[in-house]
């Protein structure tokens, strides 16, 4: 049976399961308990679970991250929760330098079950320090994964494989997202990290796209439709590690690449992505690939919508490489 | 509370045992068997003994770049260490952390760390994990002078506080960080100062004096264990070397260097230990030739030991 909730919805009930599940698990984070969080991912939790397993922090990044990594070293499975993406900033060596290097600088001594969930993304007139997307980053920091679910189907499974994950998990939610409906299943299931999914078949175009850009994607593709380009659109669902198999199966069908994200598209996601397709099957390429991203400037507050990569940039981008 | 003989004989031991195995350190890194760099912590031993002689296994203790001392006196097998400090497969990290990053978590050296005050906000979670589970256990974490100027002091002692976390921060004051001396870094000069603003007890004990350090740090562990909460302990210690091996301290005064020299921890607590008969004639030679034979015995191993395997070299990247 399936029935409708919204993406932040499903974070919430992602959570409360797994703490239901596993004793190890907590969250941590500022305002996550009383309160229930800022956007209102742990609403509850502090009721159902207590203060020792649901824990309000000074307003501390660094520490949030290390109070994390400290009780993974131990075996606990924590669940941080950084306010805004653009606050990891504040906890970049405990993240960078101490908890993604931890078991391969100690030579495999320990896992490091570590969930760090953080809101990104523009679209809420938040301004320049509260609206950015910052994964390519974290992607290109071995240890670390980066996961950034575009639907509440899969914002909700995969948020409960992170927390199974053995590894430190960035898990990005988009907050354009959180209050978009979707159907999901009524029992438990998981998506697994590391699997991107067709959100659409088509023959014409791949567009590999992550996070809110899946469904600017899917409204171009639409768009393309009427004039009979039938678009592929792959939803990324996880950034690192990347499903190169998915993203060359999906190009080995229709022989041409367009990648959309949201971040700024010098030296991004995208770019790793045109160069993985192009080092490893050329040959699947009948036309040079295009990437679709932000400008090169911070985030904006009045003017997001002109900063913003939508719909009709994907258009231009697939009629581009269609034309080529 | 009387001590046994044992007991302070084992405090002395821990101590010549870290002096010699820095002092050999130093030896083989200047020979060029070391790779990297190599920071000791000559004439502060007597804060690693004291401090560690009172916790057990299950204690978790994690330290800084100057971590040799806390790894060997919580009990860190020399072999395995040495091995690791060479760059060899058989190191506790498969020789992928070198001295900066020694770690055994079976012994509860949790792990050093290469980023000055990059530790202190870990130990809250490895703190918060005995609390966590009910546990009696508790955790040091030890850095520098120079580390309590970084933020992340700020924000690891304000929650240690509020949450009453058993962990006893050590602060080993050396008056020095790197080339730089304390007075141009920091306006108080004693770091305990500082434990008032966020509501926890501040203790200066001086340093060099393993008595001294023995008392005030089983205080705060057994207000760590017995739910009390943290304690901030500043050990004032001199630096005898340079800030790492081969540092010839051009930025510091000889007659500093040569009075610094003067506090020997080691040598005044054989002191003591003789005026109260404790340390008969003999023992201190017979702890030198049992730690001599142990150090040569780990530098074999290491020098013996494989180099890292490369087909190693990507994996543990994740679990
Ligand atoms: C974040 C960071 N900044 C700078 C350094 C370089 N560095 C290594 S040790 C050190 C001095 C640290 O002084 P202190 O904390 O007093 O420890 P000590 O070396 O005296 O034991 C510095 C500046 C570093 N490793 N990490």
């Amino acid at each position: 049976m399936m029935r409708e909730t919204r993406y932040i919805k499903a974070i919430n009930e992602a959570l409360s399961e797994e703490m239901a599940r596993d004793e190890n698990v907590f969250v941590v984070g500022e305002d996550v308990g009383g309160a229930g969080g800022a956007f209102s991912a742990t609403r509850d939790l502090l009721a159902r679970f207590g203060p020792r397993r649901v824990r309000d922090t000074p307003i501390s990044e660094a520490a949030i991250v290390g109070i994390a990594t400290g009780a993974a070293l131990r075996g606990l499975r924590p669940v941080a929760e950084i306010m805004f993406a653009d606050f990891l900033t504040l906890a970049m060596d405990q993240i960078v330098n101490q908890l993604a290097k931890a078991r391969y600088m100690f030579g495999g001594m320990y896992t490091m079950p570590v969930v760090i969930r953080a809101p990104c993304g523009a679209g809420l007139h938040a301004g320049p320090q509260h609206s950015q997307s910052l994964e390519a980053w974290f992607a290109h920091v071995p240890g670390l994964k980066v996961v950034m679910p575009a639907t509440p189907h899969d914002v909700k499974g995969l948020l409960k494989s992170a927390i199974r994950d053995d590894n430190p998990v960035l898990f990005l939610e988009n907050k354009a997202l959180y209050a978009m409906k979707g159907e999901i299943p009524d029992g438990e299931y998981l998506v697994p990290i590391g699997k991107a999914e067709v959100k659409r078949p088509g023959k014409d175009v791949t567009v590999v796209a992550t996070s809110r850009m899946v469904h600017e994607s899917l409204e171009a593709a639409r768009i393309l439709a009427a004039s009979g380009i039938d678009v592929e659109v792959l939803d990324l669902r996880t950034i690192t590690p990347l499903d190169r198999e998915a993203i060359l199966q999906s190009v080995a069908r229709t022989g041409r690449l367009v990648v959309a994200h949201e971040a700024v598209k010098a030296f991004g996601v995208g770019a790793e992505i045109v160069a993985m397709v192009c080092e490893e099957r050329p040959a699947l390429l009948r036309a040079p690939p295009a990437r679709v991203g932000a400008p090169f400037v911070p985030v904006p507050f009045a003017q997001e919508k002109l900063y913003l990569p939508a719909a009709a940039d994907v258009v231009r981008a697939v009629q581009g490489v269609v034309s080529a | 509370m009387s001590e046994t003989r044992n007991e302070q004989l084992a405090v002395l031991e821990s101590m010549v045992r870290i002096r010699r195995v820095e002092e050999r350190l130093a030896e083989l890194f200047t020979q060029g068997n070391i790779p990297g760099f190599i920071h000791v912590s000559i004439g502060q031993e007597a804060v690693a003994a004291g401090v560690c002689s009172g916790l057990g296994p299950g204690d978790s203790v994690l330290t800084t770049h100057r971590g040799h001392g806390h790894a060997v006196a919580k009990g860190i097998e020399l072999r395995r260490f040495m091995a690791e400090i060479y760059g060899r497969q058989n190191g506790f990290c498969k020789g992928r952390g070198g001295s900066m990053h020694v770690a055994d978590r079976n012994v509860g050296v949790v792990g050093a760390n290469g980023i000055v005050g990059g530790g202190l906000p870990i130990a809250l979670g490895t703190a918060l994990a005995s609390q966590y589970r009910g546990e009696k256990t508790v955790t040091v974490c030890f850095f520098g002078d120079g580390a309590s100027n970084e933020g992340t002091f700020h924000e690891a002692l304000n929650i240690a506080a509020l949450w009453s976390l058993p962990v006893v921060f050590c602060c080993e004051n050396n008056s020095w960080a790197q080339f730089t001396p304390q007075s141009s870094y920091m306006k108080v000069t004693s770091v305990a100062q500082r434990a008032a603003g966020y509501g926890m007890p501040g203790t200066c004990v001086d340093g060099s004096d393993v008595t001294q350090v023995r008392a005030a740090a089983r205080e705060a562990v057994e207000r760590a264990r017995s739910g009390g909460g943290p304690t901030l302990l500043e050990c004032k210690v001199l630096r005898w070397q340079g800030h790492y091996v081969g540092d010839a301290q051009k930025y510091r005064a000889p007659d500093d260097v040569k009075e610094a020299r003067t506090h020997d921890p080691i040598r005044s607590y054989a002191e003591v230990l003789g005026a109260a008969k404790v340390l008969e004639p003999g023992d201190l030679e017979k702890i030198e030739q049992c730690v001599k034979a142990e150090i040569d015995d780990a530098v074999a191993f290491a020098a013996a030991s494989p180099m890292a395997d490369p087909a190693d070299l990507l994996t543990d990247v994740y679990a």
